[in-house]
């Protein structure tokens, strides 16, 4: 009823008279463990990683650094293993495209078509993710090595450029697509079913062609779900290296996640290079989240 | 129950002032409100009522002034302190709860010991007692309604709360609950406030009617009072329509003020204007307002009415509303009225747009109110002139 | 005016007809499929368990398949048992603390205005939008390089600290949308009906935001106890579940882990449809 008595009672309503009361103190002594755990053990860290993508080696002793300024780390990171980021870049966008291709369908037939088998769907969805996703990605590299039926089968009809799939970058989009589809399937969900229902049949009434229906009145109301699906494959898989790890070869399909990983442990005064790396690949998503939430305006998500 | 204060007596507003930011909702509001009786705030959206409401309730604190149950100051207390209970707009039943632990809520927070069996008794004076173990989910919208009745009438409050409680329903359950809560208030003989923008709500319920217009009442009186005598150009149109038009207090005559309103000479019963001279809006209601055929006809009338006023006017728009039929006519200055006439007789409608006919009134029903100022609310047009093609009318 | 007194009413050809059943299916149709697909490495695995194998669990050895030794003895091979209970562990102690303080900093979000909400909002949100190779390699240096000198060890703890740290995040964001959608006259009528503080929070605020809270923790859960890349860069020479497989993946993962890995998806499944019958039975009729 009375819009103004409304914006009124918001201003208090939702704290309460008492809450309201004890504004000043309350909120911080609620946040204060948790805000105190993301700082010393998620803004610190990062802190430190940045100080270590700068630091130098030092001569004759591998693995021991010294504290310094050298912002050559991230040149010689960048030029040596442009390729690799490339390739992260290129693999999560695919992999993200995919996953939308298949997940949008299961989405809206969950939303609209399933009636009472929705929560079965929702199980079905989530329950994959128990059966560790190490032992998953493995039984993918097993179903699509050569002598597997998928192999076998496109061989067959000589559809199969190169003969293979496993140790190309084809397993490895396939295996990023996989691992990563609920997370694009549950906010599209989410969103698709907050959207009423009336508002579409009543485009659908106003546009004779169903197509026209989803593409004016659906596909715009799923948009900030949509969004947030792209953001919640994308940045996971960017960052993936065990898709490429064990669905891909040693050589052509490498990404950024598994030149941090071997810098790190593998090879000895990686450090600065993968930090170097790593501090690159968090600042490159982070923009690119703003940048959508910017232009987006992906509320949901903060 | 700690702090909770024991008030009995008429509930007193004292010179309330709510602001909001830069935004008044209510300013400064006195009203009283004697013990046990049905009282109803009739606004229009943002006028202040709601506002008004959960200061009493006490969600809201005062900005200034003073709310009192008999000679306690409830002002700066707590909602949980206070002897007042609402029934809230979309009910805000607890959807964990059964009905029955809904009702016992209040009763359990105050330590009864014989909470559930209040809470019977509580569901059924609603008339809801088989439904004590359902979840609110399970309710229609009307037994939600009585629900959330129960739930607040229980804990006997002094001043129970009603905020806009039949907003949610159709109109048919709406008639029924406005009769089922006078006969709940009649039994238990509690004070009810009761906030709604429906005036017809208003004046069925209540005993006595507030309007309130931008965090100010407008008027205040008995429901046939108000209707009969608007103080404002906003009440006038917002308790039921008005035919009002512009005109100047011209003269006396007894008992009556002449004026001139669009050209034509009218009479208003002194004690029926707000004004005593100058600029002033003239209104009668509709219903008041009688159709003339002819001249011959307005004549012989007006021999039988000694105090008859007239003017010559051309059918605009007839609408048949069953009991009655609304004319809407155009006078001579191009102002629109509205007449009701009632369908006494079985004849067919003999008017049509585009007819000459005559309006007439007892000037005892007219009345005037202050032209500065005022405010009328949406609604038909009615009043003043309009730009109407008057090609299509004559 | 009805079709049928018409006699020539509309009919659609069957061509058209049947384009208009799958039209009106397609989504359902593609639904299926993908729900399908998302199956097939777990139907993988669990035909795998019952392989027997001679040197690692990868071709199908017809002689002596299918068998159930590796169901009858899940903890034969070496290791398999202690990695799941590490894992068990880890996402017991992650989840309780990751929803404790995930469920504060939500309340204080949602509930509250105050300065520093916004940064609040932020920092609570970045983990959630960082890779996680970037949260593990720079926890990695901090722990190397920082805590180290306090005494802290890569291991079992590094782990749960990881772990909580990531999982905060889902909390307060899953806490959030339940707070956000709560009515707050339901709170203002509690306060109505006599209840102070403290109990309108305990009998109205906190049994609606519980399922919420639920929810939470189940996904923690979930997070914690599938992580692999966090947990590789901080565990030293722990070993949870998810690294014990990709560990053996060299040397052949044995049949154990299969067992281990498709119980748990049966498990989560069956507490999944015993709570929803728990909560349908809980509705009176």
């Amino acid at each position: 009823m009375s819009a103004l008595a409304h914006i009124g009672a918001g201003q208090g309503a939702p704290a309460g008279p008492d809450t309201a009361k004890r504004g000043s103190w309350m909120p911080y002594l609620l946040l204060l463990p948790g805000m105190l755990w993301l700082i010393v053990f998620f803004v610190v860290p990062l802190v430190q990683l940045f100080t270590v993508s700068l630091q130098s080696k030092f001569p004759g002793y591998p693995g021991y650094y010294y504290r310094d300024l050298n912002f050559k780390n991230y040149w010689s990171a960048l030029t040596e293993f442009a390729p690799h980021f490339g390739r992260s870049l290129l693999f999560a966008g695919l992999a993200t495209f995919f996953a939308f291709c298949l997940a949008y369908p299961l989405a809206y037939a969950m939303a609209f078509k399933a009636g009472r088998w929705r929560g079965l769907m929702m199980i079905c969805i989530i329950a994959p993710f128990f059966t560790s996703f190490i032992l998953r990605t493995i039984a993918w590299r097993q179903i699509l090595a050569d002598e597997g039926p998928v192999a076998k089968t496109l061989n067959f009809l000589h559809v199969l450029p190169g003969g293979h799939i496993t140790e190309t970058w084809m397993a490895v989009v396939a295996g990023l697509t996989y691992n990563f589809l609920p997370f694009m399937v549950l906010p599209i969900y989410a969103s698709l079913e907050r959207a009423d229902p009336r508002i579409i049949e009543a485009g659908g009434d106003l546009y004779a062609n169903g197509f026209t229906t989803f593409r004016t009145v659906t596909l715009p109301m799923s948009m900030p779900g949509v969004l947030a699906g792209t953001l919640l494959t994308f940045i996971p898989a960017a960052g993936d290296y065990v898709n490429a790890e064990l669905l891909g070869s040693d050589r052509s399909t490498k990404m950024v996640g598994n030149v941090i990983e071997s810098q790190f442990f593998k090879v000895p005064g990686g450090y600065p290079t993968a930090a170097a790396l790593s501090f690159t690949l968090m600042a490159l998503i982070l923009a690119l989240v703003f940048v959508y939430v910017r232009k987006f305006g992906t509320e949901e998500l903060l | 129950m700690a702090g909770f204060r024991e008030a009995t007596g008429d509930l007193r507003i004292e010179n309330v002032t709510k602001e909001f930011g830069d935004f008044t909702a209510v300013d400064d509001l006195t009203l009283s409100v004697p013990r046990g009786s049905f009282f109803a705030l009739l606004g229009p959206s943002g006028c202040g009522k709601t506002t008004t409401l959960r200061m009493v309730a006490g969600l809201e604190q005062p900005t200034r002034g003073r709310i009192l149950i008999g000679d306690t100051d409830l002002t700066g207390s707590r909602p949980y302190e206070r002897p007042v209970n609402t029934v809230f707009q979309s009910y805000a039943l607890f959807p964990h709860l059964t009905v029955r632990d809904n009702v016992a809520f209040g009763p359990k927070r105050r330590g009864q010991k014989d909470a559930t069996r209040m809470a019977d008794e509580a569901l059924e004076l609603v008339q809801l007692p088989h439904l004590a173990a359902r979840k609110p989910a399970q309710l229609s919208g009307g037994q939600q309604q009585r629900v959330a009745v129960a739930r607040a009438l229980v804990n006997r409050p002094e001043v129970l709360l009603l905020d806009e409680p039949l907003g949610a329903l159709d109109l048919k359950l709406r008639r029924q609950m406005q009769v089922e809560l006078k006969r709940i208030q009649t039994e238990v003989g509690l004070t009810f406030i009761h906030v709604t923008h429906d005036q017809e709500e208003a004046m069925t319920m209540a005993d006595t009617v507030a309007v309130m217009n931008h965090g100010r009442i407008e008027q205040m009186g008995p429901p046939a009072q108000m209707y009969d005598l608007p103080k404002t150009a906003f009440v006038a149109n917002f308790v039921g329509q008005s035919n009002l038009g512009h005109g100047r207090i011209t003269g006396r005559d007894g008992d009556f003020f002449v004026a001139d309103v669009h050209g034509s000479t009218v009479k208003i019963p002194a004690a029926r204007s707000a004004v005593d001279s100058g600029d002033i809006l003239f209104g009668v209601r509709p219903e008041k307002v009688h159709l003339a055929r002819d001249s011959h006809d307005v004549i012989d009338r007006t021999r039988k009415v000694a105090l008859g006023d007239d003017m010559k006017a051309t059918v605009v728009d007839v609408s048949f509303i069953g009991v009655a039929t609304q004319y809407l006519v155009q006078v001579a200055s191009g102002a629109t009225w509205s007449v009701y006439e009632q369908n006494l007789d079985v004849d067919p409608i003999d008017l049509k747009p585009g007819d000459p006919v005559w309006i007439e009134w007892d000037p005892a029903h007219a009345f005037a109110v202050a032209a500065e100022g005022a405010e009328i609310p949406a609604g038909p047009v009615l009043g003043d002139p309009v730009d109407m093609p008057r090609d299509t009318v004559s | 005016m009805s079709a049928a007194t018409q006699g020539t009413a509309y009919r659609p050809s069957t061509g058209r007809r049947i384009q208009a059943w799958f039209a009106n299916r397609f989504a359902l149709i593609v639904a299926v499929f993908v729900l399908l697909y998302l199956f097939v490495p777990v139907a993988y695995t669990f035909v795998f368990s019952f392989n027997n194998y001679r040197k690692s669990n990868i071709t199908w050895n017809p002689e002596g398949s299918p068998t159930l030794k590796h169901w009858q003895n899940p903890c034969g091979a070496p290791g398999v048992c202690d990695s799941l209970v590490k894992s068990l562990e880890i996402g017991a102690i992650a989840t309780l603390a990751a929803t404790v303080l995930g469920t504060l900093l939500a309340f204080a979000l949602v509930r509250y205005k105050f300065v520093g909400r916004g940064t609040g909002n932020l920092l609570t949100f970045i983990p959630m939008a960082t890779p996680e190779i970037v949260l593990g390699a720079s926890l990695l240096t901090i722990f190397v390089q920082g805590f180290s000198n306090v005494g802290l060890r890569l291991g079992f703890w590094t782990i749960v600290i990881a772990h909580i740290m990531f999982c905060i995040s889902f909390v307060v964001v899953t806490v959030k949308a339940r707070l956000q959608s709560l009515d707050p006259r339901l709170e203002e009528a509690a306060q109505d009906l006599y209840a102070g503080p403290g109990s309108t929070f305990w009998k109205v605020t906190f049994p609606l935001v519980l399922p919420g809270i639920v929810g939470a923790a189940m996904l923690a859960f979930s997070l914690s106890f599938d992580d692999f890349i966090i947990t590789n860069f901080v565990s030293g020479s722990e070993t949870t579940f998810p690294k014990f497989v990709y560990v053996s993946y060299l040397r052949g993962i044995p049949a154990q882990a299969n067992v281990i890995g498709f119980s748990m998806f049966v498990i989560a499944v069956l507490l999944v449809v015993l709570g929803q019958v728990i909560g349908n039975a809980r509705k009176p009729k």
